[in-house]
């Protein structure tokens, strides 16, 4: 009990963190993944080509060597640091930043997975009707394939979401201070291995179940009925 | 009424007396699916106003003809046109070809996740560009038109076969295209429905409307045909009047083909 009162606020502090973390990664993964996912259905060969290879390599390469290479390849070999170096607070909004795209980066693959999956269970006739109407491959996709696809995975989608959620705590190994990284320290302080476990477990659960019955509850309501 | 086993010497005898003009021609044209020739050699015109009933056997590619005119399906090789434009191979150009052609499929193909009202309005939002209260006028009065509007607010799913099948003909309306083609408007549904949507094509045949429909309907093509296009094996072998084709048929494969459908 003393330990939730002595890290009380440091808890709400790393798990806002955590959200922010996920919520960010979450909102560029899930624009990233859909324009991926529109490149390999497209009928261009080069864009079909590049998406193939992306999703292919990131999606094998294991998260912590993504973050690394984000942290590492990106900021400290490039220079890429995408903060300001004058501001005060440059080296931890730029662990915070290079993480977010590390996971966005990553996470976008799944989307793209999803979605496209999404896509090949709508009828081939939906976007006969599209082209036969004069709507363009573009069109097409954007008010007929992808509204569908994305009710159809809405599952999915809640799926890789708590993945995410979870992935953040990758983001310790660059010294972002989200919830792992202070569970860490809380336990390298209390020796209270199983308690303080237990503890955060319970944080990133609360995040989660809500996530998943979410989910859950919009892909009833939004399913299309054929 | 033009009968064209001879395109080029029609062609060129119309536009000298300038008489009814071709809205849909297709020459020479030729398609493989890998080993199967399933069109050859087709040639085949029809004249503005003319409704044009294709029959044949399952398999004689009567279906892939018509979705060859709007280039659902590509050619091998010949040329197809709509009102003298040749069908341009993508893009632009080819998105405003298909927007003069009008397309009924066999399944509907209604947009599932819209209103019936959002099926008819899309299109002429975003490809015509109308204005939304313009697309709305006109959706609602097509709707109107193949007796739907009570229901413009309600989801594909939630109509009858029949139902659905009319509301895809005022979508293809609601362009104002040049011609319709329909592919087995009919063979999905329940044979009570065949009649409401099969009314809406025969008032459409009567305003005018260049028709090319692929069906199994022998009672439509004798009463809205102008012409009845017999195919088996991806050829045309008969390209005649209904009443001649049902009285006298010309080849022994119509005459099979009468006789199993005619028969029971």
């Amino acid at each position: 009990m003393e330990i939730l009162t002595e890290y009380g606020d440091q808890l709400v502090t790393a798990f806002t963190r955590t959200i922010q973390l996920a919520a960010l990664s979450a909102v560029a993964a899930l624009v990233l993944g859909t324009v991926l996912a529109a490149m390999r259905v497209s009928p261009v060969w080069a864009l079909r080509t590049v998406a193939t290879a992306y999703v292919n390599i990131v999606r094998n390469t294991p998260l912590t060597l993504v973050v690394l290479f984000a942290s590492f390849g990106l900021a400290q070999q490039l220079g890429i640091t995408l903060v300001d170096p004058k501001s005060p607070t440059s080296i931890t909004d730029s662990s915070f930043r290079l993480a977010v795209l590390a996971f966005s980066l990553y996470t976008a693959t799944f989307v793209c997975e999803a979605v496209r999956a999404g896509v090949n269970t709508i009828p081939v006739g939906q976007s006969e009707a599209a082209r036969s109407l004069g709507l363009g491959f573009t069109q097409g996709l954007r008010y007929i394939v992808l509204p569908q696809a994305f009710r159809a995975v809405i599952g999915p989608l809640g799926s890789i979401l708590i993945a995410l959620i979870k992935n953040t705590t990758v983001a310790s190994v660059i010294g972002v201070a989200e919830a792992a990284l202070l569970m860490k320290e809380v336990i390298e302080n209390t020796s209270a291995l199983i308690v303080v476990g237990l503890i955060f477990a319970l944080g990133f659960m609360c995040l989660t179940l809500p996530t998943g019955a979410a989910f859950s509850y919009l892909s009833k309501k939004l399913a299309v009925r054929t | 009424m033009t009968i064209s086993q001879n395109p080029e010497t029609t062609l060129d005898r119309e536009a000298e007396t300038g008489g009814p003009q071709i809205m849909i021609s297709m020459q020479g044209v030729n398609k493989h699916f890998g080993p199967l020739h399933v069109l050859r050699d087709i040639d085949l015109e029809v004249a503005r106003g003319q409704v044009v009933v294709v029959l044949g056997p399952s398999g004689s590619g009567k279906s892939t003809l018509c979705r060859t005119i709007n280039r659902l399906e590509t050619i091998d090789t010949g040329s197809v046109s709509i009102d003298g434009r040749a069908l341009p191979q993508e893009g632009k150009a080819l998105t405003r070809y298909r927007a003069d052609v009008g397309m009924v499929f066999q399944s509907f193909n209604l947009f599932a996740h819209k209103t019936i009202l959002e099926n008819v309005m899309l299109a002429p939002q975003k490809v015509r560009k109308l204005s939304k209260v313009a697309a709305r006028d006109r959706a609602m009065a097509l709707l109107e038109r193949v007796g739907i509007a009570n229901q413009a607010d309600k989801l594909p799913a939630q109509l009858s076969g029949g139902q659905q099948q009319r509301v895809a003909i005022a979508r293809a309306l609601a362009m104002e295209p040049k011609v319709m083609l329909f592919d087995e408007p009919t063979s999905a549904l329940d044979p009570e429905m065949v009649t409401e949507v099969l009314d809406v094509m025969t008032s459409l045949a009567k305003g005018g409307m260049t028709m090319l429909v692929v069906t199994h309907e022998m009672g439509f093509a004798r009463r809205a045909a102008d012409r009845v296009v017999f195919m088996a094996d991806g050829q045309i072998l008969e390209d005649t009047t209904p009443e001649q084709f049902f009285t006298t048929p010309a080849t022994a494969r119509a005459r099979d083909f009468l006789g199993k459908i005619l028969s029971h």
